[in-house]
């Protein structure tokens, strides 16, 4: 018997959220750039799980542009930190806040 | 209980406490290695559904190259162990509550939700989600995202190297 | 003639106007580049064609005797009232404009030849053209108060008389007594006919509201049906218009002192036409006078005191021309008596005869004047600042020196009087006729006015003609040049055949007259009062030959024989003082009494000052420290305050955490899954 659809969805969902703790809790802005790519991992597993469930190849086709768009994020991403760390000397989110009102 | 259903719920656990454990590690070098552990734990979810190509394609990029490149940054900062004090105390558990919520939809969706909109999944052919299929789909009909995605990604390359280079004037 | 014919020489009649006005627009524009004798030939001729147009309207009325009326152009035209500049072209008027036009081309030529020489002794030759552009307009004024169809043109033509009268005595404004003498006469002139233009004004206010309508036709026609009270009213107002005008009781006072103007203007305006156009106003609205009849008792009552009063003061005058304006007073108010007994005829008779006989005397005094003036600058004398070549008691014996100016004079003189067969004999006749028949006191006081006409006439003409030359001046007098004399001897063949106009018998100018108004007496030759009133006359010659003829030395023998009440007469009854006292003084204390309390005290310190200021000053500053800075500020102020807090606050929301961000992004998500999730579940 396959496994059914719900199962991966759940685990897709659980995965998500902690993805979201993740941003929301981490200081260290690498983590939370980590915790992104759990979140875009679990939404790739929802749709493989959604691919396989309708047959439909575009689905495992999303989820190669949504592989190579995250690399790009990534290397953005990580450029960026390093861009900060080289003005500021530390990575931690909270101190780039320049835009409090 | 098949084989198939017991490997899956191993997978799941396991993905499950490497997403913790990259939640809670103090050094972003375990982070990182949990992480990897959680994608190639997806990448072997992604074999059980049929998608060999983009479970390879997991494995390669994601676990591979993404993750060396998180590695590589870690190591050329030196912040494996940077301060994690409390900046603003009552966002963790705001954050937790909500995440707490947002699981109680989900479940709700998932479980009490009308049932019937997907549909029983019978038998899947052999040729579903082999490579040749996603690659006639990926070069006929998704021709035009895949080059602007080419473009994406040496749009993210140069942008890199800009953000990147130290200020030479 | 053929009524063709007529209808273009009617068609003619605005050039009666016209010409004057072309007369005066050339000169006006270019006169100051023409020499003396262009301009005074332009403005001579302008009136000529004018006299020519009039002609021709009297020939075209031979075939159309019951007149007509000539539109020019729409003026007014407000609601009911509709008033037209038109031209009433009948037998009253041509005779009018005739003697007008004629009468003022002699003036006019006269006026060459005296102005050449007055604006050379007064000092200012610059003048001569203004002097001949004043006279133009004269002439067209009075054109349009004689042509006019309706009461208000006819009123403008009165103002312009009036204007033009007071350019005239005022031409040489900075002369006269302290410099401004002559001012202050054209100002008095213009004064008191202000007091007459306001009745008359009253009185077009009265007739409008009455008849709806100015038009001469159309009120006369309803003027029956309207009631005697209110005609009486229209007809008294239109009184003392005539008095203003026509310088009788109580405004003559005027007239005197208009004498300030050069010969040629008192012969002119203040003699033969602009004086007479309060009779012409009567005449005209004769119709409304007969229908008051008080009015017209209160008008002959008017005119013969006038005439009496008048000539008892010309009798102790000493000015040469002041004597001849009270003359004119006089003689005007001989005509008002006809017109207010209901003679018209007679009136306009006389005023055509009088303005014969006055112009020539006028002109003839310009000339004596002139020769006097002429005589003071050859016998080598300085005193022209204190000699008066206008005082009678600086001449004599001018009789052999001007000839002609003498003989004309004597014309003139004796037709004033009353002698047959001269114009004067006729029309005073004419009068005295009517009065002997309808009042015995007004033929009693014209008779008195008649023999004291007499005495004054042979007083000035034995005093400036006779006897010994009184000063150095009058024994080196010399004659004018023709282009004076020969008008003189025109008007004087004038004054001495006037009088065939109406001949006891022929009646021609009563027939023609019948032509346009309805009541004409007809006045039988009365005998007895001719043969009377021509003895009268030479008993005023005679006792004027008898106390003047020999006369030597400067001194006047009646003042000796009349004495206080010759003073008086010297002093015109006081009435300048009389007015003085009652009017200017009472108004001058009132006027200092609402300059000083009225407008000063109470409107400026009270009103102004305390009251409006402030109050004002108070408003403001309620309105600027209480409302404004209280209502206006505190709403603005607390508004921003409002915002201020509320931003403030808000602020803190963006506390620049993007991990909050995320928070919030979280919660939102959380939001919309929530909204999904009752939207699809219910």
């Amino acid at each position: 018997m396959t496994i059914p659809t719900n199962y991966f969805l759940a685990l897709s969902g659980v995965l998500f959220i902690l993805g979201v703790l993740g941003v929301l809790i981490r200081r260290n802005s690498i983590v939370i750039l980590m915790s992104i790519e759990l979140m875009l991992n679990s939404a790739n597993l929802a749709f493989i799980a959604f691919a396989r469930a309708f047959e439909a190849h575009t689905g495992q086709v999303l989820v190669f542009f949504v592989i190579a768009v995250g690399a790009a994020e990534v290397a953005i991403g990580l450029s960026m930190i390093v861009s900060i760390y080289r003005s500021r000397g530390n990575i931690d989110i909270d101190q780039i806040s320049q835009l409090k009102g | 209980m098949s084989t198939q259903l017991i490997l899956f719920f191993i997978l799941a656990v396991i993905a499950i406490l490497s997403a913790i454990g990259m939640l809670v590690s103090k050094n972003s070098v375990y982070s990182a290695m949990f992480l990897v552990l959680n994608f190639v734990t997806i990448a072997v979810l992604f074999l059980l559904l049929n998608a060999p190509f983009i479970a390879m394609v997991q494995v390669t990029i994601y676990a591979g190259a993404i993750m060396v490149l998180f590695l590589f940054v870690i190591m050329l900062l030196g912040t494996d162990m940077a301060a994690e004090g409390i900046s603003m105390p009552w966002q963790p558990p705001i954050a937790i509550l909500l995440s707490g919520a947002l699981i109680l939809e989900f479940a709700f969706i998932l479980f009490f939700a009308q049932q019937d909109v997907l549909p029983q999944i019978e038998a899947i052919s052999a040729a579903f989600g082999s490579p040749q299929s996603i690659g006639k789909l990926l070069f006929n009909f998704y021709l035009l995202p895949f080059e602007v995605t080419s473009v994406l990604l040496l749009v993210a390359m140069v942008g890199a190297i800009i953000l990147a280079q130290r200020e030479t004037g | 003639m053929n009524g063709a014919a007529t209808r273009d020489l009617f068609a003619l009649a605005p050039l009666i106007i016209a010409f004057p006005i072309m007369g005066l627009v050339i000169n006006l524009f270019i006169g100051r580049r023409l020499s003396e004798r262009w301009v005074g030939t332009i403005a001579s001729a302008a009136v000529g064609l004018s006299f020519v147009t009039a002609l021709l309207q009297f020939a075209a009325l031979q075939n159309t005797p019951d007149g007509i009326r000539v539109m020019v152009a729409d003026w007014i035209s407000i609601g009911t009232l509709n008033i037209s500049w038109a031209l009433k072209i009948d037998s009253l008027s041509v005779a009018m404009s005739l003697m007008v036009a004629g009468v003022s081309t002699l003036i006019h030529i006269y006026a060459i030849g005296y102005m050449h020489e007055d604006v050379r002794l007064q000092g200012d030759p610059g003048r001569f053209t203004r002097f001949f552009i004043y006279f133009n307009l004269f002439v067209a004024a009075m054109m349009i108060l004689i042509t006019a169809d309706n009461y208000l043109m006819m009123f403008v033509g009165w103002e312009g008389v009036g204007l033009c009268s007071y350019l005239l005595i005022g031409f040489w404004y900075e002369k006269g007594k302290d410099g401004i003498g002559n001012a202050i006469a054209g100002k008095k002139a213009f004064i008191t006919n202000r007091i007459g233009d306001f009745g008359f004004l009253i009185a077009m206010f009265l007739i409008f509201w009455t008849f709806g309508s100015l038009q001469f036709d159309e009120v006369f026609q309803s003027a029956e049906g309207a009631g005697t009270t209110v005609l009486t009213l229209i007809t008294l107002f239109l009184l003392l218009g005539v008095t203003g005008k026509s310088a009788q009781i109580p405004l003559f006072v005027w007239l005197p002192d208009a004498m300030a103007g050069p010969t040629p203007v008192s012969a002119l305006i203040h003699a033969a036409t602009m004086v007479t156009a309060g009779i012409y106003l009567i005449v005209r609205s004769s119709v409304l006078f007969a229908l008051a009849p008080a009015t017209s008792n209160l008008v002959a009552l008017i005119g013969a005191v006038t005439a009496l009063l008048a000539a008892s003061i010309a009798v102790a005058q000493f000015d040469i021309k002041r004597v001849l304006a009270y003359s004119t007073i006089s003689q005007l108010g001989f005509m008002v008596a006809a017109v207010g007994l209901g003679a018209y005829v007679a009136g306009i008779f006389h005023l055509i005869a009088h303005a014969f006989f006055k112009a020539l005397l006028f002109l003839s005094s310009g000339s004596v004047i002139q020769g006097v003036e002429r005589g003071l600058h050859d016998s080598g004398q300085t005193n022209h600042e204190t000699f008066d070549p206008q005082d009678m008691r600086n001449m004599g014996g001018l009789r052999s020196r001007m000839k002609i100016t003498f003989w004309v004079y004597l014309i003139g003189g004796l037709a004033l009087a009353g002698i047959p067969p001269l114009a004067g004999f006729f029309s005073k006749d004419e009068i005295l006729a009517d009065a002997s028949e309808n009042s015995t006191l007004i033929y009693i006081l014209l008779t008195l006015a008649a023999i004291l006409t007499a005495f004054y006439i042979g007083r000035q003409i034995f005093m400036v003609f006779f006897g010994e030359p009184k000063s150095e001046a009058a024994a080196h007098a010399k004659e004018n040049p023709p282009i004076m004399t020969v008008p003189l001897l025109a008007l004087a063949v004038l004054a001495a055949f006037g009088g065939i106009l109406n001949l006891p018998t022929l009646q021609s100018l009563s027939k023609w007259l019948q032509l346009t108004l309805e009541q004409v007496q007809h006045t039988e030759f009365n005998v007895l009062v001719a043969l009377l009133s021509f003895v009268f006359a030479l008993a005023g010659l005679a006792v004027a030959w008898r106390v003047y003829g020999s006369q030597r030395d400067a001194a006047d023998p009646m003042r000796r024989f009349l004495g206080p009440l010759f003073d008086l007469w010297e002093n015109k009854y006081r009435v300048d003082e009389f007015y003085d006292w009652l009017f200017i003084k009472r108004y001058k204390a009132l006027a200092f009494t609402l300059a000083e309390i009225v407008d000063w005290r109470f409107l400026h310190d009270w009103v102004h000052d305390t009251l409006l200021a402030r109050t004002f000053q108070r408003s403001t500053r309620w309105l600027a420290e209480g409302f404004d800075l209280q209502v206006i500020d505190g709403a603005a102020n607390n508004l921003a305050r409002l915002i201020q807090g509320i931003a403030s606050r808000l602020r803190t929301l963006q506390t620049g955490y993007v991990r909050n961000y995320a928070l919030s992004i979280f919660f939102g998500l959380l939001i919309l899954m929530s909204y999904i999730l009752i939207q699809f579940s219910s």
